[in-house]
């Protein structure tokens, strides 16, 4: 069972979650504000964050922020706790690098399946081993990696899974809809800011230039594709 | 029934019409008096002065000639020319009769002019007499005279009588002058007077026109309208009447908006503060649903209810969250373009009623939605139609024109419909009108619905959102048929 780190100022919140995931077998370490999280980090060596954004003092955006700057931690997957309504923050909590939310209240086997999603690998389609190659990335499927001219990418959990989604099916359009459902494993009716806020991360990422995309392309009124290079 | 008339006329005047036309009149009224006056005053002093020169100076004339009795009729007519000549201020003819003998300074010997009325007068005063008369439409100024010999007191007629008769055409033509310069003098005032006419008119129909456009921009709702006050007659008091009025009322109106902000603002720090604990409630629900089982029985009872009505009341405090959002005007619409049809399919697939609702779902009807809203109007409706009306509950989607949807022709932004019908026993039409009220409950009796009693609300908002609209009405058949329209949207 993954180790989780909750980082949760309200203390019913935080005993309740920890309360309810520990019960289901998850090792879980919580924390009080976004520093002490940042503490936890090197001593607990958690799997995933489970993140409040709304912190005394430092709060959740900038600490999603540090962990995505920091060289050891910057894969780590991010689930964002927050409230309906606080849109604004949801937006700036995605653009930090966060790979999803769940909106409180929530049930703890929503939360689970949330950290299962992340968690994760897509299906291996099969068949092939070793690299494959679109134009300068190099992916790895089994591995788990990217790499852009022969240099390693740094790609968050959703971002990686993403392009791996994408990669697998060159030229296909797919709709918001149909990669929240296969990539982060939400209803259809989910929240289509998660994949453009991704995409926006992505071709920061492994574009050439990020305004003229040529790998993660967007087909106008109907989702996103992968090439044509 | 002419007063209803006129007023009825006036009514349809405008304010502007009437009052130049009541300028006017009394402009048109006070030059005809004038005009009238002045003829009557000018006339007579014209022909006063007329007669007064004439009778005066045939006396003097008179009294100059050198009369020896008896007269024969050739001294008489020589007497009469004698005097012809000498008239003043304009020559006259001149009769005179002595006893039987008659002469005058023209071919006729007796004048036709000279009354019977005049010839009586003259008898019996020796000082003369004179009547104006008018034969075939020439005015004659007619003088009778008796001739006197002695002096004073003793004076005694000598039986001669003479008469002047004179023309006053040319009195009569300077009248006829001074009627025409009292007409030309009419006309041109009338005119000038049309200019205060309308100045009056517009110095009172511009603050009338002001209150009207204030009155009409308060109405559309801007409360801080106010006219400039202007001298200080009684439309300036009307105008500060009317700005005292705006302020009093701006003011109630924005009281009101406070407390309604209040209200609002109570409700949506209500369902904040009760998210917190309800969060650390949630996640441990399932801790007591789990060890239920090993507690006695009460117990169990107890803790099952706990997570039940735990469960609820996060629903509801998340409808209330969202319900508050809206009053607030703060929801957004984060749109994607989707497959309508999809997009009801996926919603009745999430929920399990693909067995309990047939989908009437024609394919290729794409638009602009914020698909998390979408999905709730539709499983907000159907999930009511499922708890109110019986099975089968049937959605049927339509598209209508649109450049993509529904193979209608394209031109105009299309927009789609998506009808939720039952087959219960329909709503109480009495009842329909606040189906989509908060917290309305169609059965007065149940305290309590399965839902949060905001469904309905909230479907309605979240269309009103996407600028579309839901509405309920009963089928031909009996059951509740909720129709949501939404536009289709542009294209991205």
């Amino acid at each position: 069972m993954p180790r989780v780190l909750l980082i949760e100022d309200d203390p019913s919140v935080r005993e309740g979650v920890e309360l309810g995931l520990r019960r289901r077998g998850h090792e879980v370490r919580a924390a009080e504000t976004g520093e002490a999280g940042l503490m936890e980090l090197t001593s607990f060596q958690p799997e995933l964050v489970l993140l409040d954004l709304m912190l005394p003092g430092m709060n959740g955006v900038q600490v999603c922020r540090r962990i995505r700057e920091t060289e050891e931690t910057s894969l780590l997957p991010i689930i964002m706790l927050t409230a309906r309504g606080d849109d604004f923050d949801v937006v700036v909590g995605l653009e930090a690098g966060a790979d999803d939310y769940i909106i409180k209240p929530a049930r703890t086997e929503v939360i689970e399946a949330r950290i299962r999603a992340v968690l994760r690998r897509l299906a291996d389609p099969g068949g092939r081993r070793g690299p494959e190659f679109h134009g300068d990335l190099a992916l790895d499927r089994s591995g788990l990696s990217a790499s852009k001219s022969g240099e390693r990418l740094q790609l968050a959990p959703s971002e990686l899974k993403l392009l791996l989604y994408l990669a697998a099916s060159p030229e296909q359009v797919f709709s918001r809809q149909q990669l929240l459902e296969s990539v982060w494993e939400h209803s259809y009716h989910g929240d289509a800011r998660l994949v453009d806020a991704c995409v926006r991360r992505l071709r920061h990422k492994i574009e050439d230039i990020p305004g003229e995309p040529r790998y993660i392309q967007t087909v106008r009124g109907f989702g996103y594709r992968f090439g044509p290079l | 029934m002419r007063r209803r008339l006129v007023g009825r006329l006036a009514g349809r005047l405008g304010l502007r019409s009437r009052l130049i036309a009541a300028f006017l009149l009394v402009a048109a009224v006070s030059a005809a008096t004038t005009a009238t006056l002045t003829y009557r005053e000018a006339r007579s002093v014209i022909l006063q002065q007329a007669q007064d020169t004439a009778v005066s100076q045939f006396r003097d004339q008179i009294a100059t000639q050198h009369l020896t009795l008896p007269m024969t009729a050739t001294s008489l007519e020589h007497v009469c020319v004698q005097l012809a000549v000498q008239g003043r201020p304009r020559p006259w003819i001149v009769f005179g009769e002595y006893g039987k003998i008659t002469a005058s300074s023209s071919d006729h010997p007796t004048s036709s002019v000279v009354s019977a009325q005049l010839r009586r007068l003259t008898r019996t005063n020796a000082h003369g007499s004179f009547q104006r008369v008018v034969k075939g439409g020439v005015p004659w100024l007619t003088v009778g005279m008796p001739v006197m010999f002695g002096e004073g007191e003793n004076q005694q007629r000598t039986g001669i009588v003479l008469y002047a008769v004179m023309k006053l055409d040319t009195e009569e033509a300077n009248i006829d002058a001074m009627v025409t310069a009292a007409r030309d003098g009419a006309l041109p005032a009338l005119a000038v007077a049309l200019i205060p006419a309308l100045l009056a008119a517009r110095s009172v129909l511009r603050p009338v026109r002001d209150l009207r456009r204030a009155a009409s921009s308060m109405g559309k709702g801007a409360l801080d309208t106010r006219i400039e006050v202007r001298g200080s007659d009684e439309l300036a008091d009307l105008a500060w009447t009317f700005n005292e009025s705006a302020v009093e009322l701006e003011r109630s109106v924005e009281e009101l908006r406070k407390a309604e902000a209040r209200a609002r603002r109570f409700a949506s720090d209500v369902s904040h503060e009760l998210r917190t604990p309800l969060a650390g409630m949630l996640a441990v629900t399932e801790v007591l649903d789990e060890d239920a089982e090993r507690l006695d029985p009460d117990t169990a009872a107890a803790v099952r209810l706990i997570s039940a009505e735990t469960g609820k009341l996060a629903t509801l405090v998340d409808d209330l969250m969202e319900i508050s959002r809206f009053d607030a005007k703060a929801a957004e619409l984060n749109t994607d373009e989707v497959d309508v049809a999809e997009m009801i399919r996926k919603t009745l697939q999430r929920r399990h009623w693909e067995g309990k609702v047939s989908a009437e779902l024609p394919d290729g009807t794409r638009a602009m939605l914020d698909p998390r809203r979408f999905d709730i109007i539709v499983a907000n409706l159907v999930g009511n139609a499922l708890r109110h009306g019986s099975q089968p509950v049937t959605v049927r989607l339509y598209a209508y024109g649109g450049t993509d949807g529904g193979g209608v022709a394209d031109g105009a932004a299309g927009s789609l419909a998506v009808e939720v019908t039952d087959a219960g026993p329909g709503v109480d039409p009495a009842v329909l009108p606040h189906i989509f009220d908060r917290f309305f409950k169609a059965d007065a009796a149940r305290t309590r619905s399965a839902g949060s009693g905001l469904g309905l609300a909230i479907a309605l908002e979240n269309a009103r959102l996407h600028g579309g609209t839901v509405r309920a009405a009963n089928g031909p058949a009996g059951g509740a048929v909720f129709t949501v329209e939404l536009p289709v949207g542009e294209a991205l």
